[in-house]
């Protein structure tokens, strides 16, 4: 399996998210922890961006971050997969390799 | 698997040092081996004792003691970075002529090499910091 890609940073703040899908082959996975859960929600100016991202990638966002910052699944962009830390894990036996872009 | 986990902020820098614990904690509870957690930068601060948060508010070195008990864990802390930082053993304190110590219970102090190892020996390395 390809490289699981973590971003920890909003989208709003940093370019890590930006990185991280530049640099992501096809099938590679990312997983949106701390504030990079901000990328994971419908109706932001970069949403489209990461509609588009699920053609080449799988997206994760990690769920207790998302509830940490007063926001629930129901506004996760459709096609995003909600983890807990034992997803996390699992993702990180899954995938070859971890990059975490901090 | 064989995991390792690199820290690289302290418990009142960033999330970070939440993450790993959180992260460490799920991998040992599903049967995966956590060769060793290095802490590294900012993050020798998850390793003083003499920290006091109040009764409210989570203690992360308490955490990482707890844990490195139930699961003889290998916690580890970067000796250049920790020196910067006024983190000490008892050793390090004799040897610096500093009059107390404050590593926390589970921990060591010890060189990067040890970080290093834990990426050769580990089937993966997972980075937490800003």
């Amino acid at each position: 399996m390809p490289m699981l890609h973590t971003v920890n940073k909003s989208p709003f703040e940093r370019r890590t998210l930006d990185t991280a899908l530049r640099h992501a082959v096809k099938g590679a996975a990312i997983l949106l922890i701390e504030d990079g859960v901000y990328a994971a929600f419908d109706g932001t100016v970069v949403a489209e961006k990461v509609k588009s991202a699920l053609k080449d990638h799988k997206i994760y966002v990690l769920g207790p971050d998302v509830a940490a910052r007063g926001m629930s699944e129901h506004h996760v962009i459709d096609g995003l997969q909600v983890v807990d830390y034992g997803g996390f894990v699992d993702l990180v036996v899954e995938y070859d390799k971890v990059q975490s872009w901090l | 698997m064989k995991l390792s986990v690199l820290v690289n902020e302290g418990p009142y820098q960033h999330q970070s040092a939440d993450s790993a614990i959180q992260f460490t904690t799920a991998a040992l509870k599903k049967g995966h081996e956590i060769f060793r957690v290095f802490f590294y930068h900012d993050g020798v601060n998850n390793g003083t004792r003499f920290a006091v948060p109040p009764k409210d508010d989570r203690n992360i070195t308490e955490q990482w003691t707890a844990l490195s008990k139930e699961y003889n864990l290998d916690l580890v802390i970067c000796i250049a970075a920790a020196q910067r930082r006024g983190i000490l053993d008892e050793n390090e304190a004799k040897r610096q002529g500093k009059d107390g110590h404050n590593m926390a219970d589970g921990f060591r102090i010890s060189g990067l090499g040890q970080l290093i190892e834990a990426g050769i020996q580990s089937d993966r390395l997972v980075i937490f910091g800003d």
